[in-house]
């Protein structure tokens, strides 16, 4: 094929910019306009029906033409539609109901089941091996067989008590993790044997499962056993609830949310009544009592007054199990369920509370006390199992209770010895402000406690909890204060010196012995609540003792953590940039400790986070007007955080940032000084850059300075860079991780390659060097990059160059750089330069075509085609067609696109179109003649 | 091809009083002789039951010695050439509620090592004092048989507390009479070393199937008995018997 010659199209950019431009077209208020803000002017909506019947009609459209958006909502959009239900007689009655529902439904500021659940799991573990015992079916070897039950019911109560049959399962030495799986299991296979319709097994399961719950052995773990547990009972209750309201509905009907006896139906009624006669046959109490209670809600089915009556006897029973730790716990989900199914019944809460008061001497007595001493468990460990359980009865009863029940509440307590326990709870468990205003009696009777039962910290922080929430009396605190102090130190107030002095204190009694390492936790949440309160960091970081106490957290994981901590709080409160040299360099402390964690074996979501935290911190951080104060703050924060990639791309952009920032106050004309400043901006880049892994980052991040650095009129600094990236590309692997991903990398060159041609349009050539070196340079390394075979990349990088060479060849470019001249400046339209141009084409050219001829293969063909008609169309927009070869060429390329029938004839069509349209413009009437010469080829 | 025949009974939604006849056997002609449709043909059938002479008409009771069974069988009669085809299935009958208003009659008890009897050895048990009473001992079969134990005072831990249901049927025969107790139900209503002088509710609710109002004929009886069972470390057994009377209301 002979060598064709280039021979650029010239441009006018400036008209060519003005004929493809909208008109402007002033709006008049009234016109529509698809951006304008829909007004709401009218909005009349009678009423909402149910299923989708649009009775309703509204207007809320300014516009005269229907909007599309609101026109897909059935002509109503939401928010007249939420209008249209606060008009007032909507909301009198949606009022009325709420006032109904208010007995019923218990509001939003109860704190739900499910948030204790989490922390009692986490809170009561053991590493003791558990058991956990499913069979109970021949008793033979048990002493705990009654020997009042005649064989033949005793066979008859094993066929019930053995879930599959023949099945006696006894799983020994479990770890708390095989418990929990195993019980997830158990939940699983109740929802199975529901699923297929085994109801009697899925009994079975929930009684095996209640029965788990007498057993006391591994007693620490006794809290978290009833929160799994109990969760099977509500997947139970849940399902039993489910299919007798399913039986409730006739094909037709639907159960209204709140129907009354009289509307269910004798079947479902009778499947009703069959569970509770089943379940009334459980011989063994514990069971018995959960599994009622689990399905306390189905009494609605039977009678209105049903729970009403069912929950006293239910408070009543629970009496009967010795246990006092078992009792409690039944107690907290009798109230729990009562809570959820009949919130308005409070005596049967308000029983369940003095019936555990007249039991609360047992647990001094011989029964338990053996226990312990056979399990090995100390009082003080012992009596805050109850907590869960007591807290959550007293939130219950205190729930919207009135002032005087729970001053009586109080008052019973008192009476009672050894009260820590109850007054711990009743300070978990009542209002904030009740505590707050009472603080001082609460500290007298905390001071009365007996030291050896219940923990007295635990009082003094579940007491600070209350007072970090709700403010004591004014002139009582100081009191507080240093009462509490006598004692231990857990009280907060957040004021500074209080802080301070609490913080001291910790430090004092924690130093000694290395304390601390035993209480991080709760040293956690000191920092936490500190924090919390303190959203003005230079405040927070003057507080004398923070810093030492910071110190305490030695370990270096939970170092970490209170360090995420702080950053997280700072990021979030921190609203204006800072320079306090206060805050600086305790958060740079805090960064570096941060920072210094990270290690080969740190997860990437980890290093995310820290970079994440520290990029945060960077951000924040200004000197004002003082660049160089700002410069050398980057300087110190690159040789701190040099492990963390995103933190130095992070800076790399923020001294990028700070260059064009100068370049602004300068208004383009840097002085001596400035000049240099920027100069060492740059530098700061070019040396910080290769240290990065991520190559496409470093290619970026070249090419990125190195327009910072021209704009910055540091020509020759900026030439360094392309040059850096340009001798980077061969470095370019074929696959990059993306995301733990492994993907071609071709996409991406290509994608940085047509960016950085844009960019060379405007670098003016150097002196020293030849024309164009920096081009040459770049076309030299595409040309020896191994590409991918069967890829066409390097073609189209091809095809880009000539377009970039025929932008160099206009006399004047399409955009400059303020104050650099650019190759159309400096050399004017020499035609030497223009010569060296038309060379390169040529030689690109050729290459171009070389390949489509390679391309001539069968497989190939579709290839060769629509690369064929690219090109065509850039010679095309490119191109002067008056001249007669690259006319030809033109004309060959079109046959070659159609020759083997892979072309897409719409394509072709709208080519011509525009070819033709194009011809109608002046200077263009060449176009009509070669149109005349493209044939359109018709499929056959 | 085949015919079958079948019966199917709805719920009952009358009562039926029944006057003093010892058996049933009451037959009603269902179809005049003559010729089904092929298909199935569906007939619906009512009839009182009236019973003969002067017995009572009891409940469905299935025991041990004693069956209360009535069933309903339904022949029909073909030509020469097909066989008769008979089907029986059986029918639950509840009797209609005793008039009159039940009279509680309410029980206290006190139970201690001294009130025992078949004791071996007295001394070796460990002293106690269990007090309690039962609502009443006459009882309504669709209601729970309630009361309240309260545990004064007990040296050895406890282990349970139980309420056990006894069924005693007695039969008369030529030799006499036999009796058998059968346990229906076992009820725990005290786990582990209960409160002591904290009342304990008793609550039973009559099984469905296994019980049936008290029946006293010449020929045999139906009673329910109700036991107190408690058990004590490390291995005593105590029971206090209490006979019932339940009936229907």
């Amino acid at each position: 094929m002979a060598v064709f010659p280039w021979h650029s199209r010239g441009r006018n950019y400036k008209a060519e910019f003005a004929s493809c431009r909208l008109e402007a077209v002033p709006l008049e208020f009234g016109d529509y306009h698809p951006l304008k803000p829909i007004t709401v002017t009218e909005s009349k909506t009678k009423k909402v029906s149910r299923k989708g019947s649009t009775s309703s009609t509204s207007s809320s459209s300014s516009s005269s033409v229907v909007d599309p958006l609101s026109s897909v909502l059935d002509g109503t959009d939401p928010l007249s539609m939420f209008a249209a239900t606060a008009d007032p007689a909507a909301t009198d009655s949606s009022r009325k109901r709420r006032d109904r529902d208010e007995n019923s439904v218990v509001g939003s500021d109860f704190e739900p089941w499910a948030s204790k659940r989490g922390e009692i799991l986490t809170r009561y573990t053991t590493t003791e091996k558990l058991s956990i015992n499913l069979f109970m079916g021949s008793e033979k070897g048990k002493g705990t067989a009654t020997s009042a039950m005649s064989e033949k019911v005793r066979t008859r109560l094993e066929e019930l008590d053995d879930f599959e049959e023949g099945s006696q399962k006894e799983l020994l030495n479990l770890t708390q993790q095989d418990y929990v799986n195993r019980i997830e299991e158990l939940n699983q296979s109740l929802k199975d044997a529901w699923a297929s319709d085994q109801k009697v097994k899925a009994l079975k399961i929930v009684i095996q499962c209640s029965k788990l719950l007498s057993d006391t052995s591994v007693i620490q773990f006794y809290p978290s056993k009833f929160v799994l547990i109990t969760d099977i009972l509500d997947t139970f209750g849940k399902l039993v609830h489910e299919r007798i309201s399913s039986l409730c509905v006739d094909h037709r009907s639907v159960l209204p949310d709140h129907f009354s006896p009289e509307n269910v139906n004798d079947t479902a009624k009778e499947t009703c009544l069959n569970w509770f006669f089943k379940i009334a046959s459980i011989r063994e109490l514990i069971p018995r009592f959960y599994v009622e209670a689990s399905i306390l809600k189905c009494n609605k089915f039977l009678s209105k007054t049903g729970i009403s009556e069912c929950l006293p006897r239910l408070t009543c029973m629970i009496r009967g199990i010795g246990d006092p730790l078992v009792s409690v716990y039944a107690r907290a989900y009798l109230c729990r369920v009562g809570m959820e199914v009949a919130p308005h019944l409070k005596e049967s809460l308000n029983k369940n509370f003095f019936d555990f008061l007249l039991t609360f001497k047992q647990i001094h007595g011989d029964t338990v006390q053996n226990q312990l001493v056979v399990q090995g468990v100390e009082l003080p460990s012992y009596l805050p199992l109850y907590s869960p359980a007591m807290d959550w009865i007293f939130q219950c009863i205190s729930y919207h209770a009135p002032e005087a029940l729970l001053t009586e509440m109080m008052e019973r307590c008192k009476k009672l010895g050894n009260n820590a326990l109850l007054l711990n709870s009743v300070m978990s468990a009542f209002r904030a402000e009740f505590i707050a205003t009472r603080s001082m009696d609460f500290i007298g009777m905390i001071k009365e406690c007996d030291e050896s039962g219940f923990p007295k910290h635990l009082l003094f922080r579940s007491l600070g909890l209350n007072l970090a929430l709700a403010d004591p009396p004014e002139g009582d605190r100081l009191q507080i204060l240093n009462e509490a102090w006598k004692v231990i130190t857990k009280l907060k107030n957040p004021q500074k010196r209080e802080v301070n002095t609490v913080l001291a204190d910790v430090i004092k009694h924690m130093t000694p012995d290395r304390a601390f390492e035993d209480s991080y936790p709760q040293l956690q949440s000191i920092i936490k609540k500190v924090i919390a309160h303190f959203h003005d960091f230079s405040v927070l970081f003057s507080v004398e003792k923070f810093l030492p106490f910071l110190d305490m957290f030695q370990k270096e994981s939970v170092r970490v953590e209170v360090c995420k901590c702080i950053m997280e709080v700072f990021i979030k409160h921190q609203q204006e940039p800072t320079k306090d040299p206060v805050i600086l360099n305790a958060l740079l402390h805090v960064c570096k400790t941060m920072h210094d964690s990270v290690n080969a074996l740190t997860l990437e979501d980890e290093k995310r986070m820290l970079a994440y935290l520290i990029n945060g911190f960077i951000k924040m951080v200004s000197f004002g007007r003082d660049f160089e104060q700002q410069l050398s703050f980057y300087v110190e924060a690159r040789s701190m955080f040099c492990n963390l990639e995103p933190v130095l791309v992070q800076l790399i952009h923020s001294v990028n940032r700070l260059a064009m920032e100068t370049r602004k106050v300068m208004k383009g004309n840097h002085s001596r000084k400035t000049a240099a400043f920027v100069r060492a901006c740059v530098a700061y880049c070019f040396i910080t850059i290769p240290s990065l892994v991520g190559i496409f980052t470093r290619l970026n991040l070249y090419l990125h300075s190195g327009q910072v650095a021209l704009a910055n009129q540091c020509l020759s600094q900026a030439d360094a860079f392309f040059k850096a990236a340009i001798s980077l590309i061969p470095e370019v692997p074929k696959m990059i991780n993306i995301d733990g991903k492994m993907r071609p990398s071709e996409s991406f060159l290509l994608e940085f390659l047509c960016n950085f041609f844009s960019t060379l349009l405007i670098v003016p050539d150097h002196p020293e060097h030849g024309v164009l070196f920096l081009v040459r340079e770049l076309l030299n390394v595409i040309q020896d990059y191994t590409w991918e075979d069967n890829s066409d990349d390097k073609i189209r990088i091809y095809t880009c160059v000539l377009h970039l060479l025929s932008a160099m060849s206009q006399e004047t470019y399409l955009y400059h750089i303020d104050k650099v001249d650019s190759n159309d400046s400096l050399y004017g339209g020499d035609t030497k330069f223009l010569a060296e141009n038309n060379k390169l084409c040529e030689t690109v050219m050729a290459q171009i075509l070389e390949h489509l001829k390679t391309l001539a293969k069968d497989e190939a063909l579709k290839r060769q085609s629509s690369l064929g008609l690219s090109f065509f169309n850039s010679i095309l927009a490119h191109g002067d067609l008056r001249n007669n070869r690259l006319n030809q060429l033109s004309v060959n390329l079109w046959h070659l696109a159609q020759r083997h029938g892979c072309a897409d004839t719409r394509t072709m069509v709208k080519t011509l179109e525009y070819i033709k349209k194009r011809s109608k413009h002046p200077d263009m009437g060449h176009l009509t003649e070669l149109a005349l010469r493209l044939p359109l080829q018709t499929r056959t | 091809m085949g015919t079958s025949l079948d019966i199917k009974i709805k719920r009952a939604n009358k009562v039926y009083h029944a006057g003093p006849i010892q058996i049933i056997n009451s037959t009603i002609e269902m179809v005049k002789p003559g010729k089904f449709p092929s298909g199935k043909t569906e007939i619906p059938f009512e009839f009182p039951l009236h019973v003969k002479g002067n017995k009572v008409l009891y409940e469905t009771y299935h025991g041990v010695f004693v069956n209360i069974q009535y069933t309903l069988r339904c022949d029909m009669r073909r030509s020469l050439l097909a066989k008769d085809l008979t089907k029986t299935c059986e029918f639950i009958v509840h009797s209609a509620p005793q008039k009159g208003k039940l009279t509680p009659s309410p029980v206290d008890f006190t139970i201690t090592p001294e009130t025992l009897q078949n004791v071996r050895e007295r001394a070796l048990l460990p002293k106690f004092l269990i007090r309690g009473h039962l609502n009443s001992t006459n009882c309504v079969i669709t209601q729970p048989l309630t009361g309240e134990l309260l545990v004064e005072s007990s040296e050895a831990a406890i282990r349970s507390i139980e309420l056990q249901l006894v069924r005693v049927e007695t039969c008369g025969c030529a030799e006499g009479y036999a009796r058998d107790a059968t346990e229906i139900q076992n009820i725990q209503i005290a786990d582990g070393d209960v409160c002591r002088s904290l009342s304990v509710p008793i609550y039973m609710v009559f099984p469905r199937l296994f019980t049936c109002p008290t029946l006293e004929t010449t020929n045999f009886k139906v009673e329910f008995e109700v036991n107190v069972v408690v058990l004590l470390h490390p291995d005593h057994l105590i029971t206090e018997n209490f006979p019932l009377k339940l009936c229907r209301t």
